[in-house]
């Protein structure tokens, strides 16, 4: 019967060591294992395939062969759920981070999270980004009561790795921001695509922190406590900065029990 | 699409190429897999495509040929994405790729039963309903066969079509590829396949691959130029299909948009030569 055939060609694919499906047909030129092989071959360098298009400075950093041999056992331990695998890279950060031959480059698991960032922000929703005058004539009061809604792409990560100096290295661009390819020295990342291009950017560990408190939901005034430190930048600077990058898509009055997006 | 026209895959790295330039290929068919995202530059890039090009949504996704349920949810994004962007057509693979909630990423092989007729029938049924139209279904590149199978893959797509009111995309390097890997003549099988219901064609590159004993598997692997036996036998198919739109399939070691267009600039001459032969 057909589900019990399919199921015991399912296992084979995944799995090198079982059999292909009953009831092959020994014919012509090639054996049934080798006939079997084409599609296990096929699934498997499908799959890191694809993963490499959305890993490829992790495939750089430990080559080819070895980003073989990990991604084909990520594909064997979590095979993708969906057809659609614009997302099949989820797991795949943590999955190096568990991944005990990648001890020996310790920041390749977050190299990966940065480069998985990107891809959410490719194909995250499209949003227009709002100008810092959306928050003109507003009073003091009112200003740090509203809700920023962040732009539906933004993703934020922290590394104690310089992970965007790394990441900088393999795109051809001098590194640039905090980091400079410091050993000791993490990296907070802001990736963001306001128009048609994913952006990466290394921000202050107290903006990362001011971002995401944004993203919560905080209230602007309540956000803003977490630029209150010696080494964040000037409020006013760190938010028009926010709105200049395109990392604003609506504000709302937070005092309004419905949320109403300002006229812009 | 109102003369025959060849038609190319599009590429995110060809967007530029396609957008920025005034290319004179007739149509662009994509996978909707690969625009089944929130938004971005896939989406914007294919609306701006759709804007001047007639369009073609070949889905890898469906799982036609498994013995478990279609995924609904899969449906719905399909869905979504016709009644957006309208496409002239809309196609499917006699195969499996999702099996107990796994998705494999492949096209992979059925034994040809009743049993499986079944199957593929109510499967097809169940796409053009929720679609609210006909699909085209592809004749599969198999490595292997089933001992168990009862019908020729020829007469097993007749009765699906038969069946289903469905349509079908000829993919003539698939016929190559399977024929040479099973020991059956292509020209055979070209004259044994259904030509009514043919609404697409399409051409692809191979790859070989060898035993020690020299004995031969090709492998549908769409990582080059059309081979020149594919070629040959497209005319043929031609002679019998008459004229139908083509597809150039570059998914692998895609090349630069210059040389696709010259390989659906090819497709496109033997296109129009039979034309004329025709008129």
């Amino acid at each position: 019967m057909w589900p019990e055939t399919q199921t015991a060609f399912a296992a084979a694919l995944l799995d090198p060591m079982r059999e292909g499906p009953p009831g092959v047909a020994e014919d012509y030129g090639r054996p049934a294992r080798d006939r079997v092989a084409v599609y296990r071959n096929n699934v498997i360098k499908g799959l890191c395939d694809a993963l490499r298009d959305g890993f490829p400075v992790v495939a750089e950093l430990v080559g080819d062969e070895f980003f073989d041999a990990m991604a084909s056992a990520f594909v064997r331990a979590h095979p993708p759920a969906s057809p659609v695998l614009l997302h099949y890279g989820r797991d795949f950060p943590d999955f190096i981070a568990g991944f005990e031959p990648a001890d020996v480059v310790p920041y390749l698991a977050d190299v990966a999270g940065l480069e998985q960032a990107r891809t959410e922000a490719y194909h995250a929703a499209d949003a227009e980004p709002l100008g810092i005058d959306a928050l003109q004539g507003l009073s003091d009061e009112r200003l740090s009561r509203m809700r920023l809604d962040l732009h539906p792409s933004l993703r934020l990560m922290a590394s104690e790795w310089p992970v965007v100096s790394i990441w900088q290295a393999h795109q051809g661009l001098d590194p640039v921001g905090a980091g400079s390819g410091l050993p000791h020295t993490g990296d907070c990342a802001l990736v963001l695509r306001p128009g048609w291009t994913v952006e990466v950017r290394a921000v202050a560990a107290p903006v990362h922190a001011f971002v995401r408190a944004l993203g919560a939901g905080a209230p602007l005034g309540e956000a803003l406590e977490r630029l209150d430190r010696a080494d964040a930048p000037d409020p006013s600077s760190a938010l028009a900065e926010l709105f200049h990058i395109g990392a604003v898509a609506g504000l709302a009055d937070t005092h309004n029990e419905t949320k109403e997006d300002l006229p812009c | 699409m109102t003369r025959a026209r060849a038609g190319v895959g599009l590429k995110p790295r060809h967007y530029a190429d396609v957008l920025e330039g005034d290319p004179e290929t007739g149509w662009f068919e994509v996978h909707p897999e690969n625009y089944m995202g929130d938004g971005g530059p896939p989406l914007a890039a294919l609306a701006r495509v759709r804007e001047r090009f007639p369009l073609s949504l070949h889905g890898v996704g469906l799982s036609i040929g498994g013995a478990g349920e279609l995924d609904r949810d899969h449906l719905d994004r399909l869905k979504a994405l016709v009644e957006r962007f309208e496409p002239a057509l809309v196609s499917e693979h006699l195969a499996w790729s999702t099996h107990q909630g796994q998705f494999f990423n492949d096209l992979l092989a059925l034994p040809y039963t009743d049993e499986t007729l079944g199957h593929v029938c109510r499967h097809v049924d169940q796409v053009q309903t929720h679609l609210g139209r006909p699909i085209l279904i592809e004749n599969p590149a198999t490595y292997l066969r089933f001992q168990e199978s009862t019908w020729t893959e020829t007469d097993f797509i007749a009765e699906m079509a038969r069946r289903t009111g469905c349509g079908l995309l000829l993919d003539v390097n698939n016929v190559f590829v399977s024929c040479i890997n099973h020991g059956d003549d292509p020209v055979d099988y070209l004259r044994r396949f259904p030509m009514v219901p043919v609404g697409e064609i399409h051409l692809a590159g191979h790859a070989e691959d060898r035993a020690e004993d020299g004995a031969l598997l090709l492998i549908d692997a769409h990582d080059r130029a059309v081979a020149d036996p594919v070629w040959s036998l497209y005319r043929q198919a031609l002679s019998l299909a008459g004229p139908k739109p083509t597809l150039i399939e570059w998914d692998n070691d895609i090349p630069d948009w210059h040389t696709l267009q010259a390989e659906a600039a090819q497709a496109d001459a033997i296109l129009a030569a039979g034309a004329r032969h025709v008129a």
